[in-house]
């Protein structure tokens, strides 16, 4: 059984992620699960992406996921979370990635599940190097706080939209 | 004393290297390390207001101050998912 919250190289496996978080001995009380896969997109900002490369700090990037994991239980009691990201050398339509949430009910995994994913970009330490036809360059978007309550409520509110 | 100092991404790129050694004296805070790097590489200077840093793999905030053999971390603004 794979981990609940995890970074590495390996390639990612929804099927497995979501596996991960019905593992629990509270699973037969659950009604969903809701996944995303998030992937390389051949496009950004107008220009053709060949590849990312992924760079992350390991040791605080699973912290981070922690803490989302904790920041869910706390919104939504009854959800648990997997999230597994993939560093190093990704091609176009490969997964960076990937979430599962499950609850008893539907909304709540939806919710999670959106949070988790803006939360990671809010606060994850992990960095996209993007080459592109005619050059490369380092995708630079939030300044990681974790503590920052304006960060915190917009992560909210596009959840619960 | 002496310090680990990790950067990433484009910070790594200006360096030149993902690790460095630094001394530094007892009682120095993140944001005293931080200022010593930038004198070192002015390119450093743009993400005054943007960096977030860490000491031994937690975030941190800039008056936090350094331990002897503490790994400190500047992070640019970051672009997971």
């Amino acid at each position: 059984m794979l981990p609940l919250l995890a970074i590495g190289s390996a390639p990612l496996e929804l099927e497995r992620v979501a596996a991960a978080v019905g593992a629990g001995p509270e699973a037969g009380a659950d009604g969903a699960v809701v996944t995303f896969l998030g992937l390389v997109r051949n496009h950004n900002l107008g220009r053709s992406v060949r590849y990312l490369e992924y760079e992350a700090y390991e040791p605080l990037a699973l912290k981070a996921f922690a803490r989302i994991a904790a920041e869910i239980a706390e919104r939504w009691p009854n959800a648990r979370l997997a999230l597994h990201h993939r560093t190093g050398r990704l091609e176009v339509g490969e997964a960076s990635v990937a979430i599962a949430a499950r609850s008893p009910h539907r909304g709540d995994a939806y919710a999670a599940c959106r949070y988790a994913i803006e939360r990671i970009k809010q606060i994850a330490p992990i960095w996209k190097h993007e080459f592109f036809e005619g050059g490369e360059v380092w995708i630079e978007g939030a300044t990681a706080n974790p503590d920052d309550p304006g960060a915190l409520a917009e992560a909210e509110r596009i959840a619960c939209a | 004393m002496r310090v680990t100092v990790r950067v990433f991404a484009r910070l790594r790129d200006i360096t030149g290297a993902a690790e460095l050694a630094r001394e530094l004296a007892p009682g120095a805070t993140i944001g005293d390390l931080w200022r010593q790097l930038a004198g070192e590489f002015p390119e450093l200077a743009v993400y005054e207001r943007s960096i977030s840093s860490a000491i031994n793999a937690d975030y941190a905030r800039m008056d936090q101050v350094i331990g002897e053999g503490d790994e400190i971390a500047f992070l640019p603004p970051v672009s997971g998912g």
